[in-house]
């Protein structure tokens, strides 16, 4: 009998031994959300949570939409959240020292709705990222339900350096990684709620896709990728997990399973930044104004004639 | 030589398809707060694939597999099911609906092999439906998406069901998928039929194969092929043209009835929710 279908997340063993100086430990929360019940994921996030601090995680990243599940539809309003909501203390306080990523639909003050992702350090919310690419074809229909975000910027983690927070279909658009780069970030947080399509190959054809963009961002940017995708079924849809870390070398460093629900641990040696940036600094070489030149003279084409 | 697009994407890994289709049944019935499942067994390629996956997903103790001969059904359709039900092990009903079909179409003894293929098909379903009550259990579907896209099928007969593992499959991809379930020989390589009526097959009723229409249905349907190319690629426009009316006339029949908008928000137009909602 090949499926079996876990009730409990199983973490996967921590990494042995030691953190090396200048490594950090990453908990990838591949959790099956309900669908629009955000009281049965609170308990389900605190329960990851305090999992990965047992194995002393540094930072733990939900996927997308994590308190809520992806097909919400016309129950948005129902399950929004403003950022200062206390569900999201909540979860601020059960991370503790632990810096922690979760997706949540956010309501603005104008009443907006918002595909939405906080990172939070030392119990403090630090930035929120609001989506900006809202898939609305094939199975998507997004931009009916939220508001498209209107920034793509970094910030600052006193802990692991220049941090990037995507979601999903974002990076599915070279300028967001681009705006990445020239934010020059060193750690690239990229949270999805995939779901499966193609079948004719070794494996997901999706999960394939999202194995060469991951390790193209990070040999490209420089940067430590680090991919949360949820797991589960929504309306026959399948996302297939597959969470994974992935080195500045597009070295594979941690992978979840498939499909399954599970809590893995990576170590990441965020001192591998110096060296492949030595080997390959394509970052440095980056021309910056040659780019926006060529983007303003492409604008004047495009929409100043 | 480059490889035929359609045939490519007409392949599938079979062990991958049965791991998330396994997964999707056990997840859909456990949100619907069910631990059973009963379906209909003809013999044929379809509902042998579909009781193999739920033997798999749920153990055959959880499986009701239901016969449902008429008089004219073949002794094939007899005993190829009984060659599944014999190799899974699950649980087996035989209801016969010879008598109900009879004792209707006496006070209508002109009705066409039409009529009387669709009236079967529909006690066939509630006879699952009544069968599900009392196993308390899911109703499964067996149509393909070949089936469901030419509209070759009964309309709240052998399309109605609950969950439906194998409606994004073309017939040629289960073929592939009954092969490594192990479905047995004989089922996977006599003639697709109905068995609606004596010597019936599906390609005969249809005027043409799965494998020939398969190839047509991925490039027009997940490709989006137009006309022009798709003729350029060797398809007889008659064929495609009669291919591309079947799947718009029978659209209906993969819809909810259409309903009357006077309010606000109207069901499946502006009342939408997923049907997984807060599972």
């Amino acid at each position: 009998m090949t499926a079996r279908l876990p009730s409990e997340p199983k973490p996967a063993p921590a990494p042995g031994g030691d953190r090396r100086a200048g490594a950090i430990r990453v908990a990838l929360a591949q959790i099956a959300p309900v669908l629009a019940d955000r009281e049965r994921n609170l308990p389900l996030h605190l329960a990851q949570i305090e999992a990965a601090r047992r194995q002393e995680a540094d930072l733990i990243v939900f996927p997308e939409l994590s308190l809520t599940g992806y097909f919400v539809r016309d129950m948005v309003p129902d399950v929004a959240l403003a950022r200062s909501a206390p569900e999201i203390q909540r979860l601020l306080d059960a991370a503790g020292p632990a810096a922690l990523v979760a997706g949540f639909v956010e309501e603005s003050p104008q009443h907006r709705f918002y595909n939405a992702a906080f990172y939070a350090e030392e119990g403090r919310l630090l930035f929120v990222h609001r989506k900006v690419y809202l898939p609305t074809y094939g199975l998507f229909d997004e931009q009916r339900y939220f508001a498209s975000g209107e920034r793509l910027r970094a910030f600052d983690s006193p802990r692991f350096g220049r941090v990037g927070l995507m979601i999903c279909e974002d990076l599915w658009h070279l300028s967001a990684a681009g705006i990445m780069q020239a934010e020059e970030i060193d750690l690239l947080i990229w949270i999805a709620n995939s779901p499966a399509r193609g079948v004719g190959g070794r494996t997901i054809a999706t999960a394939e896709t999202y194995d060469h963009l991951t390790r193209a961002f990070a040999q490209l940017l420089g940067v430590v990728v680090i991919l949360v995708n949820r797991v589960g079924f929504e309306d026959g849809l399948c996302f297939w997990g597959g969470s994974r870390v992935v080195g500045p070398d597009g070295r594979l460093l941690a992978q979840a399973p498939m499909l399954d629900e599970s809590l893995t641990l990576a170590d990441v040696d965020l001192a591998e930044l110096r060296r492949q940036r030595t080997i390959t600094p394509l970052a440095r070489d980056e021309r910056l104004l040659l780019t926006l030149e060529e983007l303003h003279r492409i604008k004047r084409g495009h929409y100043d004639s | 030589m480059t490889p035929d697009p359609a045939v490519e994407s007409l392949r599938i890994n079979p062990e991958l398809v049965a791991e998330i289709l396994c997964r999707f049944l056990r997840n859909e019935l456990r949100r619907a707060g069910f631990r059973h499942a009963v379906l209909g067994l003809s013999g044929g390629i379809d509902s042998s694939v579909v009781a193999f996956l739920a033997c798999r997903a749920f153990g055959p103790e959880n499986v009701l597999g239901v016969t449902m001969p008429y008089k004219t059904s073949s002794d094939a359709t007899r005993r190829d099911s009984q060659t599944v039900l014999d190799q899974l092990g699950c649980r087996t009903l035989n209801v016969p609906i010879t008598d109900q079909i009879d004792a209707y179409f006496r006070q209508f003894p002109d009705a066409s092999q039409m009529r009387l293929a669709n009236k079967c098909a529909r006690e066939r379903m509630t006879v699952l439906y009544d069968q599900s009550a009392a196993f308390e259990a899911l109703v499964l579907g067996t149509s393909n998406k070949s089936e469901l896209l030419l509209g070759y099928g009964t309309q709240y007969g052998d399309l109605a069901s609950a969950i439906n593992p194998v409606g994004d499959l073309y017939k040629t991809q289960l073929y592939e998928l009954a092969a490594w379930l192990g479905v047995p020989e004989s089922i996977r390589r006599k003639a697709p039929t109905g068995d609606l009526w004596i010597g019936q097959t599906d390609e005969g009723e249809l005027g043409f194969t799965y494998a020939e229409v398969d190839r047509l249905l991925v490039l027009m349907v997940d490709h989006r092929w137009r006309r022009s190319e798709l003729v350029s690629h060797g398809f007889a426009p008659e064929f495609l043209d009669r291919v591309a009316t079947l799947v718009r006339r029978n659209h209906y029949k993969r819809r909810m009835p259409v309903i009357a908008k006077l309010s606000q928000r109207t069901m499946d137009r502006d009342f939408r929710y997923a049907r997984d909602w807060g599972t």
